[in-house]
């Protein structure tokens, strides 16, 4: 049985978040493992799709319990676009799992593909739900919890509900939540990194132009500090300069609330919440946000949560572990200077 | 041009939901529904092209039971021109949702199909580009910016790193983020008229589409609870706090 996970990686090394997710189909394969019908092995295989991404592909050799990587390389994936990847995608699975090519119900079996994981990022969520419709089964979105081989953890109503869903499809198409599993350690021996043709369909789609947020700063999603702030800091200008400085000195990643984002203080992919990032530092520290639900869905699951806020009653301090009522412009500096 | 704009009735993004005592769904017997923000945001979108002239119809599309006639009449009352309700008793799941949607594009033949990027109860994120796939037709997903041309459409997407701009040749499909626009208020006079606007009932399984939920909702749960912590006085108590009881700096 295979289970295979589509990489995200910008050519040269993998995402933080495919580390992720490579821990996260393991759990699957585990589960696969321990029900009654278990099949006799299990492969984990990945697929690096991109331009000269052969650098990211030997890293993905490298993690541990990968069996087997593909590399598709061509210009068709110097950009990651649904609609070549989901083609790229679906030929390669037609390789692994032939009897999928003809019935599209035909998966599962024990010498098959079992399973599709992809991140939960903006890359993940934006080609996961394709390939599963392609494939003609259901998707399911983030993944909190692998429960058994079939059934899931994942969070609905902005996180304020657990739900526990049961998959009747034989293909699972899986995006996982990053922040809920841990990063792929790597291994001693390397898997296999075999080329497969890079498949490029009638362009549907091209690629114009990105602006990506230049910074030397950790990556949120991944990032052990975020230093957060919210409308109350009033201005882009007083944004940089109240928090810039603690985040220099705690070497942390910047975040914001939709309300900052909506002001125009911190670029959108700064945003934390329920349809920006998720995620889970050891030290989060929410300042001048009131802590709408949606906010809290993207931090609650934070290790330590400081909030900053003028409003004793501001909901933040419901789930902060320390709280300072305070006039963020004058307690801020005073942290960033002590700490 | 012609637009197909789908909406979803959920509950207001203001309510709390509270779990059903049974614990096998959330309990949304009389609780607030509204329109999902994101699809909102899109049909301010097919409104505002409209507007400026590139579109000449939207259609509204929107599946559940006969009470989802609520959304179609916001997005009457918002500008849309007619609607069409797909009724189903089975729990509809955003691949059967593609399905019916697949099946009414395949008759009514919009050149640009907009979306919100996901609903705020299931938080899927997943109809749009299922609906793309089924038709093979391309996709631009968490729309900030659309520009929209007489053979293509360039939208600007929010991704993970930033802004990434595609052009994408119609007919597309186009999922709404956030940023995209601020929808507008309906007035008294558009809710009015909008009471006139026809809406056209199909049941899904005239479709002939499969929407056999593919999931089976097992149970449903509170998250591990977070418990408020202390409010401290000043920033030097904050920062012993950190050091020596939380060990994180």
């Amino acid at each position: 049985m295979k289970l295979l996970v589509i990489a995200e990686h910008n050519h040269k090394a993998l995402a933080a978040a495919t580390l992720n997710t490579i821990t996260a189909t393991a759990a699957l394969a585990q589960a696969q493992a321990s029900h009654p019908s278990a099949p006799q092995a299990l492969e984990l295989h990945v697929l690096v799709a991109g331009h000269q991404a052969e650098q990211a592909a030997r890293q993905a050799a490298q993690c541990q319990g990968v069996h087997q990587v593909w590399l598709a390389d061509g210009p068709a994936h110097a950009e990651p676009l649904a609609e070549a990847l989901a083609a790229q995608a679906l030929h390669l699975i037609h390789t692994l799992d032939p009897a999928l090519a003809s019935d599209t119900s035909a998966g599962g079996k024990s010498d098959g593909l079992r399973a599709v994981v992809l991140p939960s990022s903006t890359m993940g969520k934006n080609l996961a739900p394709r390939l599963a419709a392609m494939l003609d089964v259901a998707a399911i979105s983030d993944i909190t919890k692998v429960i058994s081989h079939d059934t899931f953890e994942r969070p609905i109503y902005a996180g304020n509900v657990v739900a526990t869903v049961q998959s009747i499809d034989p293909v699972l198409v899986v995006t996982a939540r990053t922040t809920a599993f841990q990063a792929v350690a790597s291994s001693v021996t390397p898997a296999t990194v075999t080329a497969v043709e890079a498949v490029a369909p009638a362009s549907l789609s091209r690629f114009v132009s990105q602006e990506l947020s230049k910074s030397e700063r950790p990556e949120l999603g991944s990032a052990k500090v975020v230093v957060s702030g919210g409308r109350a800091l009033g201005s882009a200008e007083q944004y940089q300069a109240v928090l810039t400085p603690l985040a220099d000195k705690l070497g942390a990643a910047l975040g914001a609330s939709r309300a900052a984002v909506d002001a125009g203080y911190a670029p959108n992919d700064y945003q934390v919440g329920q349809t920006g990032k998720v995620v889970a530092p050891n030290l989060y520290i929410a300042i001048g946000m009131s802590g709408a639900i949606q906010h809290l869905a993207g931090m609650k699951d934070s290790k330590v949560i400081v909030a900053i806020n003028k409003d004793p009653d501001a909901p933040i301090f419901q789930v902060a572990d320390y709280g300072l009522v305070a006039d963020l412009f004058e307690v801020v500096p005073q942290l960033t200077e002590k700490i | 041009m012609k637009v197909l704009v789908t909406v979803k009735r959920v509950v207001d993004y203001n309510v709390k939901v509270r779990i059903a005592p049974d614990g096998s769904d959330v309990d949304i017997a009389n609780v607030k529904m509204s329109m999902n923000p994101f699809d909102e945001i899109a049909v301010e979108e097919a409104v505002r092209l409209k507007e400026q002239g590139k579109v000449t119809e939207i259609i509204a599309v929107t599946c559940g039971t006969a009470a989802s006639q609520d959304v179609l009449r916001t997005a009457f009352a918002m500008g849309a021109d007619r609607g069409i309700l797909v009724t189903s008793e089975a729990t509809l799941q955003p691949l059967g949702v593609a399905k019916i949607l697949q099946a009414l594009i395949t008759r009514e033949a919009p050149d640009l199909v907009l979306m919100g990027k996901q609903a705020i109860d299931d938080d899927c994120n997943q109809t749009g580009q299922m609906l793309a796939g089924l038709l093979s037709r391309p996709q631009a997903t968490f729309a900030s910016k659309v520009d929209l041309q007489a053979n293509e459409a360039l939208v600007t997407r929010e991704v993970d790193g930033g802004l990434q701009t595609i052009a994408v040749q119609l007919p597309a499909i186009v999922t709404a983020d956030l940023r995209l626009n601020e929808p507008r208020y309906v007035t008294l006079p558009n809710i009015m008229k909008a009471k006139k606007k026809e809406i056209e009932t199909i049941e899904a399984g005239s479709l002939g589409v499969d929407v056999t939920p593919r999931l089976h909702q097992l149970k449903v749960a509170e998250p591990a609870g977070r418990a408020a912590g202390v409010k401290l006085s000043t920033v030097d108590e904050l920062i012993e706090k950190l050091k020596n009881e939380a060990k994180v700096i």
